[in-house]
């Protein structure tokens, strides 16, 4: 509740900060200020200190799995701040309105992994939504961030369409919007409920880009400016993957023979197009668009097994993904050469630079000692404990071993191929911060323990 | 305390390495690591030779029911010793090389030296995979940076075939794990299990393909000739002295005794394999022009008749294999050391641009013939009393008689092409005209002596004293045959 409030408030000032503030720098660090605020009011509210007691009349319930998980999206947002709100002043001339849309985004984040109420749901994903839209076209002058921008809005529509649908279907098959008690459904669902429950899976898979209602995500990624896919790639995907395994677990936790062999299905399709295709681009920036893709795949496992592993997994993963991904993100935000060529010889010029970000795509790939193989280990061994989920781990780790050909091109084309990659020009913030969160990922990838630990107490 | 320091020690100073920055003293310090690491791993086989300093176990990843267990047994001294002795071998031996940016260099080596260290000693499923990866990322850096004009592609084949094994055995062990009633990676529980046959049946290919293409065994082994050809020499001494023994003991100790049932039934095909690998290898060996590519190959034939021997399932066999994993090592590097002074000095590895070196080079050229004659395994060298035993096994394998007949045979056949490949290369670089290439060649360093003559010495000990390797492999030979009986487990299915 602190994080959900907060979070509007400093949206709203953000808005004004514009007007009051006449230098960058300053928007800035009161944003970072913002970012700190935030994730230490929510760090208290583990912990029993709770600002505003507001009655959500059941609609909304902060447990340690919503609290724990809005911790780390707001970690990673302030280590995102800390790399890339720099990088957003080339973008455009409102600068302070982007923080103030990336408050309005954390707003809905801390709603959709804490409801318990469809409504709420929809809420949440909309407020996710309508501030993506935006920042997606704000390269105003550049016709792809344009087009971008109108395909996610028109295929965002279209999904939240069948998002209302369902759950319009849902109210009518259960006359309740709540969660709570849907799992006393068990024998003989009615065929009300299965469509809208079905309306929903899709609606989600295409807010988490699961194959196959992937086809704006390449598009949208390559279009919108680097600092925002970054964001978008990151913690939005994981808040969406968070209510999609609430939604699942609590409101269709009984169904779960009526969607499993579905989830089976996309999983399966989102793995193999997303990387498929990664390994036939040319541009780092759409290989980690259909990487994401991809890597969802993998999240989806965690639906599928739905088990006390898939559950602690999801949150290793995320952070794991997000953390990664930022990294690479925030150096490509700086880079002028988005093809893969444009990294050759990078190891040359900036050895700190391309170490941090072999670990960050190490960590990706899945290779031990980084959190990534952790977090692909518990989302296997979460599947492999299911009954017939041991094809399908074996598909993905196949799969994963696909992957390893597009993440270790930008590798070799850093440290083995000759080129004049130009060294972009750096802050000591920002190599700090790089290599704070190169240390993060190492150090998850030995003790887990520290993050899930969290979790337990 | 042993195993742990024997993985931290060269861990540490690998890492220390990176910050080095001049050469010379990067080299020192590599040397000066790797022996210190050798001391460990000689204490550990004299003075601490007790339970209590060759096992330790840590808390790790509890939740998991993982834990940090890590013991040197009779198969992990040899291995650990070999590992301990081959680094200052080649930090010495390549003491001339000049690599660009040497503190890179030797870090990576050190790392890698850790990680097969870990291998060696860990005693828990998911830590051995840890560092089953661990030492493959630097093996990866080293070749693709420091290799041939090729090496990229070349490199990247190995990666990927690598890394698409050990997913797989991952699988495997996420697998074994759920069965355990424990729910733990420890190798004792994993030992516990015993699984109905149909599922071993799978598992074991699940974990077999990993270990084969490490090792490699016909059909895996593609990837092996490009990446030793275009690996700079001294990657390629870890590679194929060390790294390869990392599948033969994944074979031995996490495949064989965990599933009895699917290691006898599919010890025919596994056979079948290795001995077509004998033969196919040892022909190209023959008609390879390259004197890497030709010793390449004529390791695939070695090490086809270690995993043949393997699945013999008989003592002699397991404790044959054991004892010339690491005999096969120290040859095998002396043969790289000398195939890198060679093409140091004279710029080419083909034998038809050679011949004549004798004349000029006795010391090499003696050095030379004894370490490619202990590689066919004549008697009083070292390979002769591991390869007596392996062949004493495959007459008496467990399958039955006409196989082990022709097994024997085939696998025999390939000593004999080995003995025809071996001489020619040694005909054809010391003996004839000289070349233009070799005709102002010069004997070998000081330090190259040096090496050798360290080589030949172990070369002639464990020929004529194998004792003292069997000593060591004796107890835990015989644990892991008694626990591949299987007589009483088909009877209860």
């Amino acid at each position: 509740m602190n994080a959900l409030i907060l979070s509007a408030v400093l949206g709203v000032v953000m808005m004004f900060s514009g007007i009051l503030l006449k230098q960058k720098s300053a928007i800035r660090n009161l944003a970072i200020a913002g970012i700190l605020l935030l994730l230490v009011s929510n760090i208290l509210e583990t912990y029993g200190t709770v600002f505003f007691k507001v009655n959500t009349e059941g609609m909304m319930y902060f447990d340690r799995f919503a609290l724990f998980f809005n911790t780390i999206v707001l970690l990673s947002t302030l280590l995102y701040l800390l790399l890339t709100a720099r990088d957003m002043e080339k973008v455009g001339v409102n600068y302070a309105e982007y923080f103030a849309l990336i408050f309005f985004i954390l707003c809905g984040i801390t709603l959709v992994s804490s409801f318990k109420s469809l409504l709420i749901l929809f809420l949440g994903i909309e407020i996710i939504s309508i501030p993506l839209y935006i920042l997606t076209g704000t390269d105003k002058r550049n016709l792809k961030s344009n087009e971008a921008s109108l395909k996610y809005l028109l295929l965002g529509a279209f999904s939240t369409g069948l998002m209302l649908m369902g759950i319009a279907l849902i109210y009518g098959a259960r006359g309740t919007f709540s969660t709570e008690g849907a799992n006393l459904v068990t024998d003989k669902p009615s065929a009300l409920l299965l469509a809208g429950m079905i309306l929903l899976l899709f609606s989600m898979s295409f807010k988490a880009s699961a194959a196959p209602f992937h086809f704006w995500t390449p598009d949208v990624y390559d279009g919108a400016p680097t600092v925002f896919t970054s964001f978008m790639a990151t913690i939005v995907k994981a808040a969406v993957f968070i209510a999609f395994i609430r939604l699942f677990d609590e409101a269709f936790g009984t169904l779960r023979s009526q969607w499993q062999l579905w989830i089976a299905v996309i999983t399966a399709a989102t793995l193999f197009i997303g990387n498929i295709t990664a390994v036939f681009q040319q541009s780092v920036k759409r290989m980690l668009a259909y990487s994401s893709i991809a890597q969802a795949g993998f999240m989806l496992l965690s639906l599928y097994a739905m088990n006390t592993d898939a559950k602690e997994g999801i949150l290793l993963y995320v952070t794991a993904y997000s953390f990664a991904t930022i990294g690479i993100f925030a150096v490509l935000a700086k880079m002028n050469d988005y093809t893969f060529d444009g990294f050759n010889g990078l190891a040359q010029k900036d050895p700190l630079l391309a170490g941090s970000l072999t670990v960050f795509l190490l960590s990706l790939a899945g290779i031990p000692l980084t959190a990534g193989f952790l977090a692909k280990f518990y989302m296997l061994k979460a599947t492999v404990a299911t009954p017939q989920g041991l094809w399908l781990a074996i598909f993905a780790i196949l799969m994963a071993a696909v992957s390893v050909y597009y993440y270790f091109r930008v590798i070799q084309a850093m440290y083995f191929k000759e080129g004049d990659a130009k060294a972009p020009e750096t802050t000591p913030v920002f190599r700090w911060t790089l290599v704070i969160l190169a240390a993060l990922i190492i150090l998850l990838g030995i003790f887990p323990d520290l993050l899930l630990h969290w979790f337990y107490f | 305390m042993i195993p742990v320091l024997l993985i931290l020690l060269p861990l540490l100073t690998g890492l220390v390495t990176f910050f080095i920055k001049d050469e010379k003293t990067a080299r020192s310090w590599a040397l000066l690591a790797s022996i210190a690491t050798l001391a460990v791993s000689l204490l550990g086989l004299t003075v601490m030779n007790d339970a209590t300093h060759l096992a330790h176990k840590a808390q790790w990843l509890q939740t998991i029911g993982s834990s940090f267990s890590v013991k040197v047994d009779g198969m992990g001294q040899l291995l650990c010793l070999l590992t301990a002795i081959s680094f200052p071998l080649i930090f010495l031996s390549t003491w001339h090389s000049n690599y660009k940016k040497a503190n890179n260099f030797f870090a990576l080596m050190l790392l890698g030296q850790a990680g097969l260290m870990g291998v060696f000693v860990a005693m828990d499923a998911l830590l051995f995979y840890f560092f089953w990866e661990l030492a493959l990322i630097p093996m990866y850096f080293l070749a693709s940076q420091w290799g041939g004009e090729k090496r990229i592609k070349a490199t990247f084949k190995f990666f990927i075939y690598t890394f698409v094994g050990s997913v797989l055995m991952l699988i495997g062990i996420l697998y074994l794990q759920s069965k355990t009633p424990d729910h733990s990676f420890a190798l004792q529980s994993f030992y516990n299990l015993s699984l109905p046959k149909g599922t071993q049946n799978w598992v074991f290919w699940l974990f077999f393909v990993a270990f084969a293409i490490k090792m490699p065994v016909w059909p895996f082994h593609t990837w092996q000739p490009d990446a030793y050809e275009q690996s700079p020499t001294a990657t390629t001494m870890v590679l194929s002295g060390i790294m390869v023994k990392m599948g033969l003991l994944g074979v031995i100790r996490w495949l064989m005794p965990v599933l009895p049932v699917a290691s006898y039934q599919n010890g025919d095909m596994v056979m079948s394999m290795a001995v077509v690998g004998i033969v196919y290898a040892s022909l190209i060996a023959i008609r390879s022009d390259d004197i890497k590519r030709l010793i390449a190959y004529s390791s695939i034939a070695h090490i086809g008749l270690m995993c043949m021997a393997l699945f013999a399932e008989n003592k002699s066999g397991m404790q044959g294999v054991m004892i010339q994993m690491f005999n096969h090592g120290i040859n095998i590097i002396g043969l790289w050391i000398m195939v890198e002074v060679i093409e140091r000095q004279y710029g080419t590895r083909k034998l038809s641009e050679l011949g004549g070196l004798a004349q000029k080079a006795p010391v090499m050229a003696i050095f030379f013939v004894i370490v490619a004659l202990a590689n066919i395994a004549l008697p009083l060298t070292n390979a002769f009393a591991g390869e007596f035993l392996m062949f004493n096994s495959l007459l008496s394998a467990k399958t039955s008689y006409l196989y082990a007949i022709l097994f024997t045979v085939f696998a025999g056949l390939g000593i004999i092409l080995a003995a025809v490949y071996t001489l020619n290369m040694i005909r054809k670089i010391f003996f004839g005209e000289l070349t233009a290439l070799t005709a102002n060649a010069q004997d070998i360093k000081l330090n190259e002596k040096l090496v050798m003559g360290i080589i030949v010495i172990l070369v002639f000990w464990f020929g004529v004293y194998p004792q003292a390797l069997l000593n060591i492999t004796d107890e835990l030979s015989q644990v892991l045959v008694n626990k591949m009986e299987i007589s009483h487990l088909l009877r209860k299915q």
